[in-house]
């Protein structure tokens, strides 16, 4: 029998949390059978350290995201709005805002 | 993230897209897996990751010779970490590499028929325990100076591959200083081993860095494209620099007589490294070449029941879960 082409199992993104509550991270990729392999192996890959308290496997196929042709146009709604943002505001001179 | 998706294979490159994608280098900016860039430095790419990754995966065969036999229990539990380690970083890279459009399966399988090239370091022999140290000290330094500034290639799942796998390669270098200059401090018998660590490893250790700047094919182009921060001799001076006074510490002697401070440039100048042996090595004719694939591929095949059983495993899953449904 020949043995199974490894690669050939889907591929996982691996999100790590760290410990003082920041969200989780991307941290990599990796190949598994199920998705409890896939969170083993992401334990043994990416947090030997005590890198994480909690670890997410989503299968890449799952993932949209959006892509680089589209990158002007499609944060544009968010690029061109200073008014969402403080320094737009004038305030009296010497009064502490912030 | 979703980074592997398989590309189209690109249009004849337009000029100003090239233009526009060295700009992006110029300003810093970094590279992602989806973005447009010249196939060249894909290609590059795609071997210079490969090759890193193979040699983090035959590192570990030098040291895992020595796992059954390290000194103590402490020595050894460092020892299974540090090897544990090393297939981590294999694994960061070759996931690096598939945000390229490989298939690692394909990367896999050129080094085990013997026609992807790794570090030729690792075609060295351990002989005696203080190569282990020697490696941390030596071979693993040396990685960290190259992988510092890795870390910051233009390319972005090499640099935050890099930036993981530097942090845990220092614990790598202290521990094989620890057990050189706990040896260096030993018997005669066990300065004159760590002694003769030394006079093997220096040299080979200097060759990680590839060859001289005026015969690096590759070089420039991945400095060009920010691949590369710094040429093979900056780095190798760097790694010198560095040594000498770590060897001087613990009064262990770097076998080369032309090693002389130099105080206008501030570095140790040090003598001719012999590039015949380098090449010699590469092209497969090192001490331990065929020995380490043959051990690697012994490795893959006795592996091969624990991926059919995996994969069976999940095969049933999924059947429970039809049925269910």
């Amino acid at each position: 029998m020949t043995p199974p082409d490894d690669s050939q199992w889907p591929l996982w993104e691996v999100f790590l949390q760290p410990p003082k509550g920041e969200p989780h991270e991307h941290a990599g990729s990796l190949h598994a059978a199920t998705a409890e392999q896939a969170l083993q192996n992401a334990r043994d890959v990416y947090s030997r350290r005590g890198e994480a308290v909690s670890i997410w496997v989503v299968p890449s196929a799952s993932i949209t995201a959006s892509t680089p042709e589209d990158m002007g146009p499609f944060f544009d709604p968010g690029n061109d709005k200073a008014y969402r943002h403080p320094q737009f505001y004038k305030v009296p001179r010497g009064v502490r805002v912030f | 993230m979703a980074e592997s998706s398989a590309r189209p294979s690109p249009p004849p490159e337009d000029p100003a897209r090239v233009a526009e994608f060295e700009a992006r280098i110029a300003r810093g900016e970094s590279i992602e897996p989806k973005d447009w860039m010249p196939e060249r430095y894909r290609k590059q790419l795609v071997r210079m990751m490969s090759q890193h990754a193979h040699s983090e995966v035959v590192g570990m065969l030098p040291e895992g010779n020595w796992i059954t036999r390290a000194p103590s229990l402490r020595r050894k539990m460092a020892l299974i970490a540090k090897v544990q380690d090393e297939a981590g970083h294999g694994l960061y890279i070759y996931c690096g590499t598939e945000t390229l459009g490989v298939d690692r399966h394909e990367l896999i399988l050129q080094l085990l028929d013997g026609t992807a090239k790794y570090s030729s370091i690792f075609n060295y022999p351990t002989l005696t325990w203080a190569d282990i140290g020697c490696i941390g000290w030596f071979v693993d330094g040396a990685a960290i100076v190259n992988q510092t500034m890795l870390a910051k290639a233009s390319y972005g799942p090499y640099a935050r591959a890099m930036v993981r796998i530097c942090k845990e390669e220092n614990f790598h270098k202290r521990q094989g200083y620890e057990i050189m200059a706990t040896l260096a401090a030993g018997t005669p018998a066990q300065r004159a081993m760590a002694q003769d660590a030394v006079n093997r490893w220096w040299w080979p250790s200097l060759m990680m860095f590839g060859p001289p700047d005026e015969a690096s094919s590759n070089s420039d182009e991945l400095m060009r494209w920010g691949v590369k921060k710094k040429s093979n001799d900056e780095l190798r001076q760097r790694f010198v620099n560095l040594t000498v006074a770590q060897a001087k510490a613990i009064d262990l002697v770097l076998p080369d007589p032309a090693l002389e401070y130099d105080e206008k440039t501030e570095n140790w100048k040090f003598g001719a490294i012999d590039w015949d042996e380098f090449w010699r090595v590469v092209k497969g004719d090192g001490p331990c070449n065929r020995e380490r694939i043959a051990a690697r591929k012994k490795a893959h095949d006795d592996g091969a029941w624990v991926r059919a059983a995996a994969s069976a495993y999940a095969a049933k899953q999924r059947e429970v879960s039809d049925e269910a449904a």
